[in-house]
């Protein structure tokens, strides 16, 4: 049995792609109503735990458990309660808003989808594309519909691969503040990966810094800081990124 | 499960709606075949061969309902490749199997449609009647969408795994069985090492059946059976096939890779 407010865990995850080891023995846990950071430079593992933790990619060795179920048996009952986005994926661009989040949220069995998409859409502030076709928005609203399809369901744990890449800093800051409120509000439990050390500091409740698939460093932001004897993540970043190590 | 099946189609038919190109997938092309055959037959019946009308129009319209049948499945996952939307699809708490479902029912709206147009065209343009099949219509049209439905399958495996590179299948997979199938021309034409290869295909069996209900006026049920006997083998390992594709394309981690890329 998982401990109690636990919702992910993973134990002893491996995964090697033809002799290259990209997650190595990784094991770790996200409580409900956290924000979770997965770091790392680019190749450290990240992506690929995503998707192990999505069930894209079968895993070498280890378990995967959401909900207390194990993700191998019961993939698609844990699918109905999470949900993924991600910079590098989108929607149709050549249907509307409506008519893309109308299919997801059938897809997804949500009841009264007017309401929803018009909520989710206020949310992100962006109630005017409704009609709009997805190819003509800017890449600031694609994020943020894209974003409203990953809420369509109501989450409890959310999936986001460098969320906010591709936006300008006043939406970005937007959508990080949208982020928080579900999470306050829904006891969300995200899964967050970005490039932007400043975002993490100000996003994430924890932190798990990722080399060569190996866990190299887990904590609080203030914890880590403290343990790099670093004024800014980013500095952090930079040190592990090169090979250096934090204090125990 | 329908609902989500249903959501599926739907997903595909605003593409319809949205996208000219798709649709003129369904109508121009076959149209275009039609007019060029239909003039070529016109040739063939002033230079002797009667029944030519008959033969290459009849063969021309179920060819077209084993094509479109095939190209909805490939093309619908190829599309998602393309809009990067797979992803979206396969984290959605759908089975794989209702993903297939969705693009083989769209094959069928597909092939309907595409069979009407054609249909009321040749009798238009040249006084070809489809419904001189009787009833052996519906389950030759039945046969040639199960078989559709079984190459799609297969040549969506492979995408899924080549990826990029094997876009071409979706185009020529069709091509490469049409000659062994016996469309335009009765199974004793080919080479006699052929033919027993071409016998492996439902194809063969229901376009000479198509030939000798056309020639003789009356219906020719007979090759139905070994058709659809062959439609549930070719469907199970097409469906076995997919299965057993996708585990390796989860394991290897190339579904996201090609979702992503």
């Amino acid at each position: 049995m998982p401990e109690p407010g636990i919702v992910l865990e993973v134990e002893h995850l491996t995964k090697r792609f033809d002799g290259l080891t990209a997650v190595d023995d990784l094991s770790f846990s996200a409580r409900r109503g956290e924000i979770l950071g997965l770091l790392g430079p680019n190749g450290a593992g990240k992506t690929t735990t995503i998707q192990l933790m999505l069930g894209l990619t079968a895993p070498t060795s280890g378990r995967i458990r959401v909900f207390g179920l194990e993700l191998a048996r019961h993939r698609r009952e844990i699918l109905q309660r999470v949900n993924f986005s991600s910079a590098y994926i989108s929607l149709p661009f050549n249907l509307s808003v409506r008519e893309n989040l109308d299919v997801f949220g059938r897809l997804y069995g949500v009841p009264d989808r007017r309401r929803r998409i018009a909520e989710l859409l206020a949310l992100f502030e962006i109630p005017e594309v409704i009609h709009t076709v997805t190819g003509k928005l800017s890449s600031g609203q694609v994020t943020r519909v894209n974003l409203c399809k990953a809420f369509l369901n109501d989450p409890q744990v959310l999936f986001l691969d460098e969320p906010t890449a591709s936006l300008d800093p006043d939406i970005a800051e937007k959508v990080r503040n949208a982020l928080k409120r579900v999470q306050r509000e829904r006891g969300v439990t995200m899964i967050y990966t970005s490039h932007n050390m400043r975002e993490i500091e100000l996003v994430c409740d924890r932190v798990i810094f990722l080399m060569h698939g190996r866990m190299v460093a887990e904590g609080t932001p203030r914890e880590i800081l403290e343990r790099a004897d670093a004024e800014s993540l980013e500095k952090v970043f930079i040190t592990i990124a090169r090979g250096g190590a934090l204090r125990d | 499960m329908w609902n989500r099946v249903g959501a599926l189609l739907l997903r595909y038919l605003y593409l319809y709606r949205r996208s000219l190109a798709r649709s003129m997938e369904i109508f121009f092309w076959p149209v275009m075949d039609l007019l060029v055959w239909g003039f070529v037959s016109v040739y063939f019946q002033r230079v002797g061969a009667p029944r030519a009308v008959l033969f290459l129009l009849g063969g021309l319209i179920f060819w077209d309902v084993f094509y479109r049948s095939q190209q909805a499945i490939t093309l619908s996952l190829t599309e998602e490749i393309w809009v990067r939307n797979l992803l979206n699809v396969f984290i959605a708490p759908v089975r794989i199997g209702e993903v297939v479902l969705a693009t083989c029912l769209l094959g069928l709206i597909r092939a309907l449609l595409s069979t009407a147009v054609l249909g009321i065209l040749a009798f238009v343009l040249y006084r070809f009647d489809l419904l001189l099949l009787g009833p052996a219509l519906l389950p030759y049209f039945a046969s040639l969408l199960l078989f559709g439905w079984a190459v799609g399958m297969c040549t969506m495996a492979v995408i899924l795994r080549f990826g990029h590179a094997a876009e071409a299948l979706i185009w020529g997979t069709p091509f490469l069985l049409q000659p062994i199938s016996a469309v335009f021309y009765p199974l004793g034409v080919l080479p006699s090492w052929l033919r027993g290869v071409a016998l492996l295909l439902p194809s063969t069996h229901v376009f000479e059946g198509m030939r000798a209900t056309l020639a003789n006026g009356r219906p020719e049920l007979a090759p139905l059976l070994p058709a659809f006997a062959l439609n549930a083998v070719y469907l199970a390992a097409a469906g076995g096939f997919f299965g057993w594709m996708l585990g390796r394309v989860r394991e290897k981690g190339y579904l996201a890779r090609l979702a992503m890329e």
